[in-house]
């Protein structure tokens, strides 16, 4: 899912032990359990996003007043009807945790999309011309990361205006800093490697060399480090629309449902627990899955 | 030692003048303050009373300069909504952040390090699975559901300890622990890395082939060469804390100095933002400033030439 966002040109370096590396990685990863269960929740909540309209058995706007806070269908007072219960609009439960894996998907997807993008193109160059290039992104960094994330997506988010993709341009804007911390080392030591040197001496230039013989060096580690972000964009998508930052109220997010849950903590918990639990798996999911893929694509670690 | 300080030094101040930078260029994002400051019902005169009266019919370079200017004396005007210099109006709630982010760090520090050491200590045992197990959920809940579920069960079910406000010591406990949990999950995962490296080495084997004691071997030998990434990362998770409450401090109802920039976000007060931004940066700059100080007290191999 990672893999089109960072590494438009597919691996493609003229050297023969890269497939095989590859196979090798992938079977490392076929045989890590955790890294297979977090990949297992990871396509549960792709197919909940993609599929949303077809799982969910209720319309997740459709208000029902005269069915509202029901409890999940385990305790007194629930109904088949609403497995997990009804919020306080009596807008069934699960349906919008299943259509709220949509905006945490996309918002996923497209943060990594563009901070990856900036971050790995930033962090190639500064690593690869070195000088006064390095020396300008280096200061954009220190910025970036003396700046309260939170804070910065916050205002951002404030000054622009709430929506969907004002959320995923501040949470992308925000992200792309790790790459360039990753990207420029690995990018440092593999330009004194002799594929490198044997690369500019047959006159390829220096996009070339970047784009065919650096991008896909570097590609396993900044694939690593997205998926990690992936994680925290979700995270943070849910904290703004937690905080009324984030998506309209009418399209249903895991954090919009915790923010209407907080007011009937003391009279139906299920309104605040479930979406809570929805970004704790989804997000758990990924993190197993980074984790997986950063042991099985570096097997010194 | 001291070129490398002022070399540091500068970069910080570099750091913060960028900072101050994109501080004065998100508020012109929109290509118009005005009407983002003014509230919604403000009609046209109203707002192009304000333009005027902020400078904001000025040309950019020159808001920019007469910003950078007061911004440099920590004069950020007046908060729109309270007539109070924002500077002041911030500074007055840095203490309770101080507080909470204080009590949250002791947390990290006391739980995470020896919770690491221990399922390091003990690999593939139940207190190593338990461990990575709670670091996992640290690592992956929303801090701000952490904080609901912490109400939920110690405030509103067993009543133990309130669920908002400021007070005494047990207004302290829920929100320090919601903070706390990820960096301590954080932590807990580089220890326990830090310290299997270090126990794998060949001079802790020396070190028992010795028969020198386990808590010698473990803590002197062990935890003394593992220590190094770890303060490190205490010292960023530190900064992190400190501005990283707004989220914590808006669930409990905490008046600090997050939840005024909240407060001053849906307020339009944007000078009180750009002070809380402001404060917040120069914090985590220092911060990791002494940090990067202290890694090369801490290792005798580093030296700044």
């Amino acid at each position: 899912m990672t893999t089109t966002a960072i590494a438009p040109a597919a691996p493609a370096t003229g050297d023969p032990a890269f497939a095989g590396r590859r196979t090798a990685s992938l079977r490392r990863l076929a045989r890590d359990p955790a890294a297979l269960f977090g990949a297992a929740i990871v396509v549960v909540v792709v197919v909940c996003a993609l599929f949303a309209p077809l799982i969910a058995r209720a319309d997740p706007n459709a208000q029902d007043l005269a069915a509202t806070l029901q409890p999940p269908m385990w305790i007194a007072g629930g109904t088949h009807a609403h497995l997990l219960g009804t919020d306080n609009l009596g807008r069934d439960l699960l349906a919008r945790i299943i259509w709220g894996a949509r905006v945490s998907a996309i918002v996923g997807i497209s943060v990594v999309a563009i901070g990856g993008t900036i971050g790995v193109t930033a962090g190639l160059l500064a690593g690869y011309r070195r000088g006064w290039v390095d020396a300008v992104i280096a200061r954009i960094t220190d910025v970036q990361l003396a700046f309260p994330l939170v804070l910065l997506a916050v205002a951002i988010v404030a000054v622009v205006g709430p929506g969907l993709w004002t959320v995923i341009a501040a949470i992308g804007l925000t992200s792309w800093v790790q790459y360039v911390r990753v990207v420029r080392a690995e990018t440092m030591s593999l330009r004194e490697r002799e594929f490198v040197a044997a690369a500019e001496a047959a006159g390829a230039g220096p996009t070339r060399v970047l784009a065919r013989h650096l991008l896909p060096n570097v590609a396993s580690a900044a694939i690593v480090l997205g998926t990690f972000e992936i994680a925290r964009a979700i995270v943070l998508e849910s904290s703004l629309s937690f905080l009324g930052l984030g998506v309209p109220p009418t399209t249903p997010s895991w954090g919009g449902m915790l923010a209407d849950g907080r007011q009937y903590l003391d009279t139906a918990w299920w309104t605040a627990l479930f979406p809570g639990l929805a970004i704790m798996t989804a997000v758990m999911g990924v993190n197993l899955l980074g984790d997986g893929l950063r042991d099985a694509l570096d097997p010194t670690e | 030692m001291t070129a490398y300080l002022a070399r540091r030094a500068l970069g910080a101040l570099w750091a913060l003048i960028g900072v101050a930078i994109v501080v004065f260029l998100i508020l012109h994002l929109t290509g118009d303050p005005a009407s983002v400051m003014m509230p919604p019902e403000a009609t046209k005169a109203e707002i192009e009373a304000f333009r005027h009266a902020q400078g904001f019919d000025r040309p950019l370079i020159v808001q920019f300069a007469s910003f950078a200017l007061s911004a440099g004396h920590g004069d950020l005007g007046l908060s729109l909504r309270h007539q109070e210099p924002a500077m002041s109006l911030a500074l007055q709630r840095l203490p309770a952040t101080v507080l909470l982010a204080g009590s949250a760090f002791l947390i990290v520090a006391l739980i995470g390090v020896p919770a690491g050491i221990l399922s390091a200590l003990r690999p593939r045992t139940w207190v190593d699975y338990v461990a990575r197990v709670v670091a996992l959920i640290g690592q992956s809940a929303p801090t701000y559901w952490i904080g609901l579920m912490l109400i939920l069960f110690f405030a509103v079910r067993l009543g133990w300890f309130p669920a908002s406000g400021i007070g005494d010591w047990r207004n302290l406990i829920l929100p320090a622990a919601t903070l706390g949990f990820f960096s301590t999950a954080k932590i807990m995962r580089l220890t326990r890395a830090a310290m299997l490296e270090v126990l794998a080495a060949d001079y802790l084997r020396t070190a028992r082939a010795k028969g020198l004691t386990f808590l010698r071997v473990t803590l002197w030998h062990g935890l003394r060469n593992a220590l190094l990434p770890i303060v490190t990362q205490l010292g960023v998770e530190l900064g992190t804390l400190l501005s990283g409450a707004i989220i914590t401090e808006t669930v409990f109802a905490w008046p600090g100095v997050g939840r005024l920039a909240v407060q001053a976000v849906f307020e339009r007060d944007f000078p009180v933002v750009e002070a809380v931004v402001l404060i917040a940066a120069t914090t985590f700059v220092v911060l990791n400033l002494v940090v990067d100080l202290l890694y090369a007290v801490l290792d005798p191999r580093i030296r700044y030439a």
